[in-house]
């Protein structure tokens, strides 16, 4: 047996037994069947109060916010949420006070926006269980868990207080003899990540950076897609080698159309600056926040109403012109 | 000699420090800019990695987050966070530059709490990749405003390692070897670490500052080098470059 050397403090939110975590994939449906559904019926009926989140992209960039909108609409409470990377999805969740125990990596933040009083004050708050990590730490978590292992040795965090508010240990390595941390494996109840293309059965493609999205996706006991369009089987198998998460993980499909605004999606539109930029503002006082909310969240029948509501299509075409940098052209 | 604020010089100062086919792990703001300057001056060939994937890209524009589609533009490659770091877990990432609400001499970093960590006073992001680029990268170096409340005699939390408590503190804990803070990078000096006690030491003042300025801006006591320099102030076209492609919003510079 591995001699522990040193631990962290923190609270471990999420099992790592592995022969646990297969007894649930050993029942987990494999059939190929159609799971296209609308986005509410599948937060309905797979994100559950108490449940451990997970959510795909990274902050506010290739991320499911359509799917945090309608959790906070649903009125889903003490959760567990990995706040890998967490800035705008975190920020919403927050706004629902959805969590009450979170895996810290980064959290609280917009990045170059500023951070969000929101996020803060919930955390300030002390109605929180706070765990420290760094966002390698979790990424590894999630890769620990989608191989069937129950940790994975590292040799960051030594030395820190964010090892010691973390729930990792330390031991010796039995070649080297070197000290290593030990992540623990992280498997979320559900999850969700948003994609460019899925077909009915759950096959997804996306473009650009993965973050931890692969790992997330085989960590996860149950997975949300939300898709920007859906496409037909046949495109899926003519060329697998472009499948990224394949059916079997896949729970529910969700098109829902520009499902990440106000975030950046990859090749299809940036983020909208202003609203966020508006958001950051309005949180600072109550009262318009709360408004805010109603007008932009709890009022809005799904995403199309939110969307209609800040600018609609011209935004739309506004924001794919800026991804695409097309203003720039032609005036070099 | 041409006008210049202290965020154009700082740039200027720590893109200097970035040689050609080296690589730096960066995030948004001043040190992206750093990195894009370099590019576009002396160093052409290094290579970016963003944490959540990017590798090597050609930045048309200051990216506003480390994942966003900018940060994979015309790129070698867009990966995931593991990727980027197990390639500096592995060594081949030779910089990275960080920022913190606090730094002490050592050059440990604080982007967590301030106050305690149950109900602290103020919540911060924490690490996000700030531990893992520390922890893995070669050299550290940090670009950040200098001032008594920033540069403390003991932080609140301890997030990211610099030398930890100093001498071989840092190699005993099991971090990588030969990994550490190599230069800080303020908007009144550059520091460096002595090499036995690991404790933050002037090596370089930027012009129209003397050394009891820059200690009179910090909450412990630095060390000073045998021989102090005067930092070499921007030149035109480093200027130039960076006003005109690197930042022409002015996102960074007109902080």
């Amino acid at each position: 047996m591995a001699e522990v050397i040193d631990q962290g403090i923190g609270e471990l939110f999420s099992d790592p037994d592995p022969d646990r975590a297969r007894e649930f994939f050993k029942g987990k449906s494999r059939k190929k069947v159609n799971k296209v559904m609308p986005l509410s019926d599948a937060i309905a009926k797979f994100v559950h109060d108490g449940d451990y989140l997970g959510i795909g992209g990274f902050g506010a960039n290739r991320t499911p916010i359509a799917a945090c909108h309608e959790i906070v609409r649903q009125g889903r409470k003490k959760m567990g949420f990995a706040g890998h990377t967490a800035t705008h999805d975190m920020e919403i969740l927050s706004a629902g006070e959805v969590y009450d125990r979170i895996d810290a990596a980064y959290i609280v933040g917009l990045e170059a926006r500023g951070l969000s009083t929101c996020s803060r004050k919930y955390i300030e708050s002390g109605k929180v269980k706070v765990t420290e990590w760094t966002n390698y730490a979790l990424s590894l978590r999630l890769k620990a868990a989608a191989m069937g292992v129950p940790f994975l040795p590292t040799r960051n965090m030594m030395g820190t207080d964010t090892l010691r508010y973390s729930a990792a240990k330390t031991t010796i390595c039995p070649y080297t003899w070197k000290k290593l941390v030990l992540m623990p494996a992280l498997s979320p109840d559900v999850s969700v990540i948003h994609v460019h293309e899925a077909d009915v059965y759950g096959n997804c493609r996306f473009k650009g950076i993965a973050v931890a999205d692969l790992d997330l996706a085989n960590a996860s006991k149950r997975l949300i897609i939300t898709t920007e369009r859906l496409i037909p089987a046949d495109e899926i198998k003519r060329d697998p080698g472009l499948t990224r998460i394949p059916y079997h993980l896949v729970d529910a499909v969700c098109e829902v159309p520009f499902g990440a605004y106000p975030g950046t999606m990859p090749y299809e539109y940036f983020s909208d600056e202003e609203h966020l930029k508006n958001w950051l503002a309005v949180e600072k006082d109550e009262e318009s926040f709360k408004a805010f909310l109603n007008h932009n969240i709890y009022s809005c029948k799904d995403h199309t109403e939110y969307i209609s509501k800040n600018g609609g299509m011209a935004k739309m075409q506004e924001l794919r012109n800026k991804e695409f940098l097309l203003c720039k052209e032609g005036n070099s | 000699m041409s006008e210049y604020n202290a965020m154009e010089l700082m740039i200027t100062v720590a893109a200097r420090e970035l040689k050609n086919g080296d690589s730096c792990g960066v995030g948004t703001g001043a040190p992206c800019a750093a990195a894009m300057l370099a590019q576009k001056t002396h160093a052409p060939d290094l290579l970016i990695l963003f944490e959540a994937g990017g590798l090597s890209p050609e930045l048309p524009e200051m990216p506003i987050s480390v994942g966003d589609s900018r940060t994979f533009y015309k790129a070698a490659m867009a990966g995931s966070m593991s990727d980027a770091m197990e390639y500096c877990a592995r060594g081949f990432v030779d910089y990275t530059f960080l920022g913190g609400a606090q730094i002490d001499r050592y050059g440990n970093l604080n982007s967590s709490v301030i106050g305690g960590h149950a109900k602290p006073k103020v919540r911060l992001p924490g690490s996000g990749g700030a531990n893992d680029f520390a922890s893995f990268c070669w050299k550290m170096m940090v670009m950040t405003p200098q001032d008594e409340k920033r540069f403390v005699e003991k932080l609140d939390f301890l997030t990211t390692p610099g030398w930890l408590d100093g001498g071989d503190s840092r190699e005993r804990s099991g971090l990588p070897l030969g990994t550490g803070p190599y230069k800080i990078i303020t908007n009144m000096a550059v520091m460096d670490f002595e090499p036995v006690s690991k404790r933050m030491r002037v090596i370089s003042i930027h012009p129209g500052n003397e050394f009891s300025d820059v200690q009179r801006k910090c909450g412990f006591e630095l060390l000073r080098a045998h021989k102090i320099v005067e930092t070499k102030p921007p030149e035109p076209k480093e200027l130039t470059i960076l006003r005109e492609q690197v930042d022409p919003y002015k996102v960074i510079l007109g902080r």
